[in-house]
């Protein structure tokens, strides 16, 4: 049934020719993307040259998207970085939602949680997510785990929002009232009989979610304050290369050129799912 | 900020003067006592008040901003409605294709690609850099224009897809069967009652998006070199300036919910119906 819908094949073939591209990027005329050469210095794209390796040999290597100024490959970069970006988009978006399903199902069904947890998801949402992602990389120093809890923060706030909004309208339907009548226990009630019903609205925020947080953490890497410049991610390969980006604009439209085909595939997914799976969403928006 | 030759025991005079070798508890207090008589605390790194700091680099922000939701606000507007009154038709297609691309792009491809191609290629408008408004207006616009296309595009994405739905609804209605059965004008129809009647979610969704403004600006002044708010939040916290990042956040998040408050009471101009 999903698949019937072209947005869904379309970004869901990208999404999957990413990961392939990210599992086997060892296999696809790729070099360790931490290899320099001085002598291989600012290529163009196509490029031939040499690099050397970690036991001190010296590899012909065609430089297919150029070199940055220390010397690396930047397709073997990019083409690593994609791990980055999808493990954490992909981990992000899984916390965000993990948090927000607890804190929502809380907020809907225990009354006097309500208020209070509401307020604070407001306090959170007053601020730009790009700021509480800053704020707490700024806090924590910069490291993978930490990233992708910094860029899950600001998003829980919204899953928690739709969940409790979900479990609202759910809780007044029959088989809820059936089911304490028989005095099923509140976190049977929660778990078993309310959040199944709220997983098709959430799949859809989730995937928006993964590109959302793919762009973030290229941002975050991109203004220096994400993950440390020796990861390849897309954004440091930006960042490292928009020095020279009048010479050499290669290292800055490469990894762009994926970020951008990465965040589009997401969205698009994210839309054919949402117009097959939530019928009355799609209508709204 | 001690340098790398310090000695254990400058370091820790710096800590102490910092207040930084007191409990967080106990900073947290201190901070939040002084903020709320209107203290935002001094900058460890530039050695000024934060308040002040803040007041230095407002200008550039602020223009940028300002013209930013100008031009998606003009762009966006008359883009959406238009697709609403042509639904299912290529143009309607053509703006939520633009829409779905507009929120995947990020900021900074973006603003690399038109400097490639308006400034270096076309030779249009300078690479980077900004102008105060005091050193005349037109180059202060001049410098400002790219920063502010390229911000202004997911926020243009956001805005027509709003107006396209919202004015689509309201094309339903029945009232707008009578104002053409009376023979009015389509614009008459258009502007005066289905966006008229469309104005509220519109309203709703300039300042939702004015968090994506906000984070689009740190992101843009980095690029183009804009020595505004963005840029401070950034070297603030490569300095790990602590007083600076709680700052601009605190006056950045200030800002949006006062944005949106007044947008909130703003719908009693925009639908009479509404009363507060």
């Amino acid at each position: 049934m999903l698949w019937r819908n072209w947005s869904v094949r379309i970004g869901g073939t990208a999404l999957v020719l990413l990961l392939l591209i990210s599992v086997s990027a060892p296999w696809l005329g790729t070099v360790d993307p931490t290899l320099f050469d001085a002598g291989s210095r600012d290529l163009r794209p196509g490029a031939a040259g040499d690099i050397m390796t970690l036991e001190g040999d010296l590899l012909k290597h065609t430089f297919l998207m150029g070199s940055d100024s220390f010397g690396r490959d930047v397709y073997s970069r990019v083409l690593y970085g994609t791990r980055v970006s999808l493990v954490v988009g992909i981990a992000a978006a899984l916390l965000a939602v993990a948090f927000g399903v607890v804190l929502g199902l809380s907020a809907g069904y225990i009354r006097w949680l309500d208020g209070p947890l509401m307020r604070v998801m407001d306090g959170i949402m007053a601020i730009p997510a790009i700021l509480i992602a800053i704020a707490v990389v700024a806090l924590w120093r910069a490291s993978l785990p930490t990233v992708i809890v910094a860029i899950a923060i600001p998003e829980i706030p919204r899953v928690t929002r739709l969940v409790r909004a979900l479990v609202l309208s759910i809780r007044e339907e029959p088989y809820v009232e059936a089911a304490v009548a028989l005095g099923t226990p509140t976190a049977k009630i929660m778990f078993g009989h309310i959040l199944p019903n709220t997983i098709a609205p959430l799949l859809v925020q989730g995937t928006y979610i993964c590109a959302f947080s793919i762009l973030l953490e290229a941002i975050l890497s991109f203004l220096g304050v994400g993950l440390p410049p020796d990861i390849p991610t897309w954004g440091n390969i930006m960042a490292e290369g928009r020095v020279q980006f009048v010479a050499y604009p290669h290292n800055v439209f490469f990894p762009g050129i994926f970020l951008a085909v990465t965040v589009l595939a997401v969205n698009i997914l994210g839309d054919g799912l949402r117009d097959t799976l939530d019928p009355k969403m799609a209508k709204r928006v | 900020m001690a340098g790398d030759a310090a000695t254990a025991e400058q370091i820790e005079r710096i800590r102490a003067g910092l207040g930084l070798d007191r409990p967080i508890v106990v900073q947290f207090g201190l901070w939040m006592q002084r903020i709320l008589s209107g203290d935002l605390g001094e900058s460890f790194y530039f050695r000024i008040k934060v308040a002040t700091l803040i007041g230095q680099r407002l200008e550039p922000t602020f223009a940028l901003a300002t013209l930013t939701i100008l031009i998606a606000v003009v762009i966006a507007i008359p883009l959406g409605v238009i697709a609403a009154w042509r639904f299912g038709g290529w143009f309607d297609r053509a703006l939520m294709g633009f829409s779905v691309l507009g929120f995947s792009i990020p900021v900074f491809v973006l603003a690399y690609l038109l400097i490639w191609l308006v400034s270096l290629k076309l030779g249009w408008f300078p690479v980077q850099g900004y102008r105060r408004l005091a050193d005349g207006f037109f180059p202060f616009l001049h410098h400002l224009v790219l920063p502010a296309i390229t911000l202004s595009v997911i926020y243009i994405a956001l805005i027509a897809r709003v107006t396209r739905a919202s004015v689509l609804e309201a094309l339903g209605e029945d009232y707008i069967r009578t104002a053409r059965a009376k023979g009015l004008p389509e614009l008459r129809v258009l502007v005066r009652h289905a966006l008229a009647n469309a104005a509220v979610p519109i309203a709703t969704v300039i300042g939702i998006g004015v968090a994506i403004l906000i984070g689009g600006v740190v992101v843009t002044e980095s690029v183009y070199a804009i020595p505004g708010l963005g840029r401070l939040t950034v070297d603030a916290v490569l300095a790990r300036d602590f007083p600076t990042i709680q700052g601009v956040i605190l006056f950045f998040s200030f800002i949006y919910v006062l944005v949106n408050l007044l947008i909130d009471l703003s719908y009693v101009f925009l639908d009479p119906r509404i009363r507060y």
